[in-house]
């Protein structure tokens, strides 16, 4: 049953990044060149409400469906991983067009090409893990 | 036109982004309110681990079972994927703004504001040119190794963290931000003009 639930949510996920055309090469490149508001509508408006909804579940204490405490931890203090490994990503995101989301949505929807690009980031995931001790965090 | 008319055409249009925003917020309430977390990039860990990487590094040592629940979301949006574009989209061009089109077809896109994808790079014809397979494959490292190095993508940093208000996913996001204006404005030039 809570399986079934994963599966539903990831499918809505997927139909409302393929619809929204975040999952479009095209708007993530639109994005970066700064000539359109499309993208930045809905990282904000996500954000909008996210911030709200975050907040409520964190002030009201709210169980998880399963009766469980939700604790949302804080990420890790630091500042270089952050930048340099965002900056690696941002490279990659307006390359490859799709981040990891949309690369797997994008296999669904049947464009071949991307499966070459999940390789790639299984390997650089791979690379990461082997690396990490020698990488500044 | 009724109502429902209406509903049903807007469905198969490209959905607007005031729409699109709050359901990802939504999405990321409801995988918390199952004691869960919103991040779509742990899972090409996940994958390491399964093919065995654990013989490399200790850090692809862990229990898969715990991570079955993300794979399960990842399935999902494999199907929304597909449900997505070959069931409500009967039209796949994007309609990006003119400038950004006379930009594409400077940089060689000839498909920019007709298809989903750029043809040049995700048609099956494009993949004769190995430029494209090492475009395609260093785009997808880069990718990888970023959001591990960061902790988080998309998902996990801009909207996750960023929701909580967390001050190291908004140093990730201007990473992002930072990589992506270097790549659309410095390397496209030198990666595509022909």
């Amino acid at each position: 049953m809570k399986n079934l639930a994963y599966i539903i949510l990831g499918t809505f996920l997927g139909v409302v990044l393929y619809k929204s055309e975040a999952a479009s090469w095209f708007r993530i490149y639109e994005m970066f060149q700064f000539d359109s508001f499309h993208m930045y509508g809905i990282m904000g408006s996500a954000l909008a409400v996210g911030v709200v909804l975050v907040f409520w579940i964190k002030k009201s204490k709210v169980k998880s469906f399963s009766g469980e405490t939700i604790n949302i931890q804080d990420k890790e203090k630091s500042f270089t991983r952050y930048i340099i490994g965002g900056t690696l990503f941002g490279l990659g995101w307006a390359l490859a067009g799709a981040c990891p989301g949309p690369i797997y949505i994008l296999v669904g929807a049947g464009y071949w090409p991307i499966v070459i690009v999940l390789i790639g980031a299984v390997l650089g995931a791979f690379v990461y893990g082997v690396l990490r001790d020698k990488l500044p965090h | 036109m009724t109502f429902d008319e209406n509903l049903s055409k807007m469905l198969y249009q490209p959905w607007p982004w005031y729409v699109s925003g709050p359901l990802i917020a939504l999405i990321m309430a409801l995988l918390i309110l199952m004691g869960k977390r919103f991040g779509m990039s742990s899972n090409l860990e996940t994958f390491c681990s399964i093919g065995g990487a654990g013989k490399f590094s200790d850090y692809f040592k862990i229990d898969v079972k715990s991570k079955r629940w993300n794979l399960l979301v990842v399935l999902g949006s494999v199907i929304g994927g597909f449900i997505g574009a070959h069931l409500l989209s009967p039209n796949p061009a994007v309609e990006i703004s003119d400038k950004t089109v006379a930009k594409l077809q400077e940089l060689g896109f000839e498909s920019a504001g007709t298809s989903y994808l750029p043809l040049e790079l995700f048609s099956m014809a494009s993949l004769s040119d190995p430029k494209v397979w090492a475009i395609l494959l260093v785009a997808g490292f880069l990718v990888g190794l970023g959001t591990r190095y960061a902790g988080g993508c998309t998902s996990g940093h801009a909207i996750s963290g960023l929701s909580n208000l967390q001050r190291p996913s908004l140093i990730a996001v201007i990473g992002f931000f930072i990589g992506g204006l270097i790549m659309v404005h410095l390397l496209f030039p030198l990666i595509f003009a022909s």
